[in-house]
């Protein structure tokens, strides 16, 4: 009897196995490396309407974060200042440059300078700048080295894993109230800090939510 | 199965270059691959809406109101002497007595807690052209931006009042800044500003016999 199959046929159930593995392995692994925020949101650093550099006014002047940003340990939301800020030290440093153009004109028009919001967590998380830097979370465990960014890029992936990986462990990331706008701040890698830090989050009872309604409200 | 192998490397490799790595910076703004509901209609601070007019979210106070729990207009809305038990009255929000003339002394009490506040606030917007010591010696003198300093006869001698208009007024050169801070951190800072002079121009004969000798004069 003549055979049914030519030869080759033997080995296509293995190169269809081996084929299978491998294209599941490539869907998997690219999923898992691509389909998160650390891929997506991380490194987004748009071209702002004035090349502001972040590196100079706050990493080398050492301007405070509050200059600024005023509202940060008021408010749930971190405010972008008003040209007026700009112009309290603009109307006599570089005040004909042309990189400022716009900013001067906002401040005569009163029209707001068109900014480019980098950091957004979705409509649906309640999140409070107040309460985090009001207890000991600095701007940089979210924002990374503003200070040395000449261009402000997004720095950490700001995923739901993120805020839960510091909500079951505060202590990890709190730090004296004094040096939340001080960036530049190291956390000692000692037994004695790390008491102090758990001392921290019990006397200022610090008591992160994990529920779901605690920032889905 | 050889040309199989070879689609498939070349799709990943073509992936990968299109994609890039973790953490490399973009212009674009981050992709949403599941959207969800990221993004709702819905008032954000500072944010865009067509709805109004001039395209914003944040609306200015209207005439003749005053803006709740932030009642910074308050002489815009009521008469010079007004006084209020919950809103305080406009010598405390102005510096100025009913008849125009600048308060002498600070209307709130002094208290070790209002000079913290006051150390904080001057650090973080006076110094940066004001220097540390109120010297006018700021981080941006070398930038050309002029400060006065605190310690001639001329500052010695104001009027409490008189510092609280310029704090939040302005004068000269200097922008106001009582869109950043409330009338009771603005008094704060004027009661630092005073210590500061203290600092600067104190006599032995001002400290107690025991003080001398603490400090072995």
């Amino acid at each position: 009897m003549a055979n049914i199959f030519p030869r080759w046929v033997n080995t296509l159930p293995i190169k269809i196995i081996i084929g299978i593995i491998l294209v599941k392995t490539a869907i998997v692994l690219g999923v898992t490396y691509y389909f998160t925020p650390k891929f997506t949101r991380v490194g987004y650093a748009p071209t702002q309407p004035v090349a502001f550099s972040h590196a100079l006014h706050s990493g080398q002047l050492e301007i405070d974060c509050r200059y600024c940003h005023t509202f940060v340990d008021r408010s749930e939301h971190s405010n972008v200042p008003g040209s007026n800020v700009c112009m309290s030290c603009h109307s006599m440093v570089r005040k004909d440059d042309p990189q400022l153009a716009l900013i001067r004109d906002s401040y005569e028009s009163g029209d707001p300078v068109p900014w480019v919001r980098i950091h957004k967590t979705p409509d649906y998380v309640y999140f409070n700048h107040s309460v985090h830097v009001n207890r000991g979370i600095s701007c940089v465990e979210c924002h990374g080295r503003i200070d040395q960014m000449e261009v402000v890029e997004h720095a950490m992936p700001l995923s739901m894993g993120f805020c839960l990986e510091c909500h079951r462990n505060p202590e990890e990331y709190i730090r004296p109230v004094e040096e939340v706008y001080n960036l530049d701040w190291e956390r000692p890698e000692t037994e004695e800090y790390k008491e102090v830090a758990t001392g921290f989050v019990h006397d200022w009872k610090i008591n992160p939510p994990q529920s779901c309604s605690g920032c889905h409200r | 199965m050889r040309t199989f192998l070879i689609i498939y490397v070349f799709i990943v490799v073509a992936t990968v270059s299109i994609l890039g790595f973790r953490g490399s910076t973009s212009k674009k703004p981050p992709l949403e691959i599941f959207p969800d509901m990221d993004r709702q209609a819905r008032y954000k601070p500072q944010a865009e809406n067509q709805f109004f007019a001039d395209g914003r979210n944040d609306r200015p106070i209207p005439i003749n109101s005053v803006a709740r729990g932030n009642y910074h207009n308050q002489i815009e809305v009521f008469a010079e002497d007004f006084s209020d038990s919950y809103l305080g009255d406009t010598t405390y929000n102005i510096g100025k007595s009913s008849d125009g003339e600048f308060v002498q002394k600070i209307p709130i009490k002094a208290s070790n807690e209002l000079m913290q506040l006051g150390h904080l606030k001057y650090d973080i917007f006076c110094t940066t052209c004001h220097g540390a010591a109120g010297d006018g010696n700021g981080v941006v003198k070398q930038y050309g931006v002029l400060a006065a300093t605190y310690h001639d006869d001329r500052l010695r001698d104001a009027e409490d009042g008189y510092l609280y208009d310029v704090i939040s007024n302005g004068k000269g050169l200097m922008y106001g800044l009582k869109d950043r801070m409330s009338p009771k951190e603005r008094w704060a800072v004027v009661l630092y500003m005073r210590a500061l002079q203290t600092s600067q121009n104190a006599q032995a004969s001002d400290l107690s016999a025991a003080q001398r000798l603490d400090l072995g004069f």
